[in-house]
């Protein structure tokens, strides 16, 4: 009798501990898709499982067509899985929702509003004061630098700046992750890099969790705490690799020996899958 | 001559360009002078400009060709709006709801390719001879095309700017009245500016059979008469009408969408 009793009492200090333990904000268990065609089935997304934690830059790096955007959509909602559950703070997610912002690699603003009225679109949706939205608006105006062009046009903004205001727009709603697949996928080279560090600056300012798809070797390392390598269609995780680099990053860093090693290790990755996927 | 006007899309200056639809008009002008005047056909099958614009003074001096086009242009005017008014919505919701798109493509697909004229003398039997016939004609002639054309412009909204307003948080119904409405907008004027102009083309049909009034009627009778020149006045005021209209949709669509423009104007 006096066994069981001492169990229970286990159990409940450790309840008493369990909110104190951070649990990993998204939470991807089993995850797999299939899709359906005219030409049979593609599995586009073996079974996968992985976490990310609270305000951690996570990104996924695989060869095309491996279901990195498929994964990103089942999480945004946009798109079901045909197994296992995606969780996030712990709930199981139910078609897409504000908590769940995305950056897409089109361009995506309303063309018809201005820039101000792309960053408030979604604080609009949820009944936020005008006073409120101005604010906020000004804020991330400031935030990704393009303070003076509230009034423009997406039709008159170049490619990054889209892309900047896109983020913007996606961080204004206060989302409690911020999903990208491949936003600055359509950028040139230069651009790309100040991209790079306009987002570490909002990320860091923001303190968002963000899951990251690119393609590009350097920019998976320069990003994030950790990179997840995927293998070739059908996709899922082949592994997990923690970077390590010093907070704030700097464009320097791309120089350093830690970052080459980085490279060297993830390139051998990725070529591994890309051969398996021409096969 | 400059190789620029003839490098393919190549922009030219404003003023080579208006002189270019200028010259092609003088040359049209030109060939019906030639032939009329020259003799070389019968002026009953062509007549000379003068003829034509001696008719046309004395068809507005007698006032009589204003009251038809009043009448003309209110049954194209009406029956073109009940279209929209049906056309558009439907159009819409054809365009992003697939079970709508199922329930009513096929139909209007079959539909439009029944020649509008080929109802006219159904619609007499329906609803007689009076101005709702009229109407009608326009309506048929107008409603399934504009509503097949808004369904597409409609369809071509693109996926990602819908997905994006999810995570946004929009709900279905704000999906539809904030994104997917002012997406297809300017498409939809431009359908409409481009439906309303088929609408006058079915209006001399309308008016050929069973009327008493109306620019059709006019020209109906001035054949019944042997007058060439009156017919061309009717044509070529309902040509203007048309031009009239377009512009008229044009200026909309400037005035409307100046987000669709670099400069802003
Ligand atoms: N809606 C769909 N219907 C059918 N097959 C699809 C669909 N979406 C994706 N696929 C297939 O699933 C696989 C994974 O697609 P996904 O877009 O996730 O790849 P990706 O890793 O994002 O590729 P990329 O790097 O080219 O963007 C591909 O083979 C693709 O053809
Ligand atoms: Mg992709």
């Amino acid at each position: 009798m006096v066994a069981p009793k001492m169990e229970v009492h286990a159990l409940d200090s450790q309840e008493k501990i369990v909110p104190k333990i951070i649990r990993p904000k998204l939470e991807i268990k089993d995850v797999g898709k299939i899709f359906k065609t005219k030409s049979g089935e593609t599995t586009a997304l073996e079974k996968t499982s992985f976490t990310v934690e609270d305000g951690e830059f996570v990104t996924i790096l695989g060869p095309s067509g491996c279901g990195k955007s498929t994964i990103l959509r089942i999480v945004a909602g946009l798109e079901e899985s045909n197994s296992g559950q995606v969780l996030l703070d712990g709930q199981e997610i139910n078609g897409p929702g504000p908590d769940r912002g995305m950056v897409f690699q089109s361009y995506t603003l309303y063309p018809w509003l201005t820039v101000k009225e792309n960053i408030t679109f979604g604080l609009k949706l949820k009944g936020v004061s005008q006073k409120e939205r101005d604010d906020l608006a000004r804020h991330y105006l400031q935030l990704i630098g393009l303070e003076g062009f509230e009034k423009h046009y997406p039709i008159q903004l170049s490619g990054g700046m889209k892309q900047r205001v896109a983020i913007a727009r996606a961080l204004a709603n206060d989302p409690k992750i911020l999903l990208m697949d491949e936003p600055f996928g359509a950028l040139d080279a230069q651009t790309r890099t100040i991209m790079q560090e306009v987002l570490l600056k909002a990320w860091e300012e923001s303190k968002k969790t963000i899951l990251f798809i690119t393609h590009d070797v350097d920019e998976s390392i320069f990003l994030a705490d950790s990179v997840y390598v995927m293998t070739a269609r059908p996709g899922r995780l082949k592994k997990k690799i923690p970077i390590t680099l010093d907070r704030p990053r700097e464009f320097s860093m791309k120089s350093s020996v830690e970052f080459g090693n980085y490279k060297e290790e993830l390139l051998s990755l990725i070529r591994e899958e890309s051969l398996k996927s021409i096969k | 001559m400059e190789t620029k006007w003839f490098t393919p899309n190549k922009e030219i200056s404003k003023m080579i360009y208006t002189s270019a639809g200028f010259v092609t008009f003088i040359v049209v002008l030109g060939i019906w002078s030639l032939l009329s005047y020259g003799g070389f056909v019968n002026p009953l099958f062509l007549p000379t400009p003068t003829a034509v614009l001696a008719a046309a003074i004395e068809l507005f001096k007698s006032g009589e060709i204003l009251s038809d086009i009043g009448i003309s242009f209110s049954r194209v005017l009406t029956g073109f709006l009940v279209a929209a008014f049906i056309g558009i919505p439907l159009g819409i919701l054809m365009g992003s709801l697939r079970i709508m798109e199922g329930a009513f493509e096929p139909l209007i697909g079959f539909i439009r390719y029944m020649p509008a004229s080929a109802f006219i003398p159904l619609l007499i039997l329906w609803i007689g001879l009076g101005e709702t016939e009229k109407m009608a004609v326009i309506f048929l002639g107008t409603f399934f095309q504009l509503t097949l054309m808004v369904m597409d412009v409609t369809k071509n909204v693109q996926n990602d700017l819908i997905d994006v307003s999810y995570t946004l948080g929009a709900k279905n119904f704000q999906v539809f009245t904030k994104v997917i409405l002012p997406a297809s907008l300017p498409g939809i004027v431009d359908t409409l500016r481009i439906t309303f102009g088929w609408a006058w083309t079915y209006l001399v049909v309308a008016e050929i059979v069973g009327a008493s009034s109306g620019l059709g009627y006019m020209i109906m009778q001035a054949s019944r008469f042997l007058q060439p020149e009156k017919i061309i006045v009717g044509i070529l005021i309902i040509g203007l009408l048309g031009l009239i209209t377009d512009i008229l949709f044009k200026s909309i669509y400037r005035a409307s969408f100046s987000w669709m423009r670099k400069d802003g104007y």
